[in-house]
């Protein structure tokens, strides 16, 4: 029996991939499922990261993402409707130039387009404010709510247990593990913590509170439908404070974001109003038409910071794993993080590409960081 | 066919169904379904859904948490928020 804690999509996919290898695995989740920081994510999915291990990692995730629908015979609704960098200095193009030979050389096809190029892609950007654009047409976005239902409703056909309103009190050790709940204690040979900012909460209940998560409040701005394929990739000039504008694949909407952040805790999801002034001013510099269009709701999540901006995927001690800290790529990483993590506890080995010494859970203590993960929002 | 949600064009046999299939928490509704996220908030078909969810689960109408509602209460224009000279 496996114990997962955390029912955001790292945890219900991973229990999907555990029962498909033949496990019992039960699932406790504090509130609903998707209620930490699933349920509030952009939905983007991109392999235009930085680094080998994230581009291989996400180059892989796309892969699954392709076939998820048919796999959990459910539409997750994601669409390769791509991502759009766009360069604001030369400094910038020649950055562009230098990631995108990275990307290129691990099979993503991301390459240097003009602005008139980034204009056809999206036909009301204001592309005399952009030197370049980094495009990769194979980024794209899902539904995280129909994501994250998907692999629960997958997960319930293979006899995976969804405990929703459990939250964990208290983790003991005998011969098996102890997880004591508000729903009463429940004995597993393996625990699997992907509780992601409130990771360090459960760590700490075992005594290993050694991966320093900080949570930072992140907070989107949606607008109301407009007609679909006006922006349809995620469209985000770096310079500008990381903002970005994406249209939401189901209905049309235009979701805002931007990197005004606070540290907070994490339960604490009350948004700002200073944060919709600022990303609306960048908001409308990239696309100056939205100035026309409603706003019509706000809201904050939590992006789950280590001090790399990497995740902690791995063994933290024996027989209890973590895949927390994911700083704003859970979401996109969830099906090849959660086929590695299953195939690894119960094979001992994995096809995915996930290289576990990079993402290893230890190094902070160890005083090692990874190159940081490019991060936007 | 009977419609609640007025901004998504969501009807009551898809509320029906989805509680049918398990999905008894207003929260997980809401987000299957988008209801209360179009331009009204949810002001026409929030009371409806909780008291159909009432109705088949035979919980109380008082019992069932309302969802949180979203700034602006109303939608508002873009350049309302949008500093003059930031054009």
């Amino acid at each position: 029996m496996i114990g997962i804690i955390g029912g955001g999509i790292i945890g219900v996919a991973t229990a999907y991939e555990l029962a498909k290898l033949g496990e019992d695995v039960i699932v406790f989740e504090k509130r609903y499922f998707g209620s930490g920081s699933t349920f509030r994510c952009a939905s983007g999915i991109r392999a235009q990261f930085t680094d080998e291990a994230n581009i291989k990692l996400m180059k892989y995730s796309i892969e699954k993402w392709k076939k998820l629908s048919e796999e959990l015979e459910y539409n997750v609704m994601f669409q390769q409707t791509g991502y759009l960098f766009l360069a604001t200095s030369e400094e910038e193009v020649e950055a562009f130039k230098r990631n995108i030979k990275l990307q290129n050389k691990f099979g993503v096809p991301t390459r240097l387009i003009s602005p008139e190029e980034a204009k056809e892609i999206v036909p009301p950007l204001n592309e005399n404010a952009f030197l370049a654009g980094a495009w990769n047409p194979e980024d794209g976005k899902a539904s995280p709510f129909h994501a994250l239902y998907g692999y629960k409703k997958a997960g319930e056909r293979l006899g995976v247990k969804f405990y929703p309103y459990t939250k964990v009190i208290g983790i003991e050790k005998d011969e098996k593990w102890i997880i004591k709940t508000t729903r009463g204690e429940f004995r597993v040979d393996i625990i699997i913590n992907a509780t992601n900012a409130w990771g360090r909460e459960i760590n700490a209940m075992i005594n290993l509170d050694v991966i320093p998560i900080r949570p930072f409040k992140h907070q989107l701005v949606k607008t109301e439908p407009i007609k679909k394929g006006q922006i349809e990739p995620l469209v985000c000039p770096p310079a500008w404070n990381d903002s970005y504008v994406i249209q939401d694949g189901e209905d049309g909407g235009v979701i805002c974001g931007t990197a005004l952040e606070y540290e907070s805790n994490p339960d604490d999801v009350t948004p700002t109003y200073d944060f919709v002034k600022e990303v609306l001013k960048w908001a409308v510099k990239i696309i100056p038409a939205l100035r026309h269009v409603h706003v019509v709701r706000q809201w904050a999540g939590h992006y789950a910071k280590t001090p790399d901006n990497n995740p902690a995927i791995g063994e933290l001690t024996e027989d209890f794993y973590v895949a927390i800290g994911f700083s704003g790529h859970g979401f996109m990483m969830a099906p090849a993080v959660a086929q590695a993590l299953a195939e690894r506890i119960v094979k001992g080995r994995t096809k995915v590409p996930l290289d576990w010494e990079w993402f290893d859970p230890w190094r902070f203590e160890r005083g090692e960081l990874r190159t940081s993960a490019f991060q936007i929002g | 066919m009977r419609i609640v949600c007025r901004c998504n064009d969501v009807t009551v046999e898809e509320v029906e169904k989805l509680i049918d299939e398990g999905v008894t928490d207003l929260e997980e509704l809401r987000r299957l379904l988008r209801i209360g996220m179009g331009p009204c908030q949810g002001r026409t078909c929030i009371p409806l859904v909780i008291s159909i969810l009432a109705r088949k689960t035979g919980r109380r109408v008082e019992d069932i948490e309302l969802p949180n509602a979203r700034f602006p209460t109303r939608p508002v224009r873009v350049e309302a928020f949008v500093e003059e000279g930031e054009k």
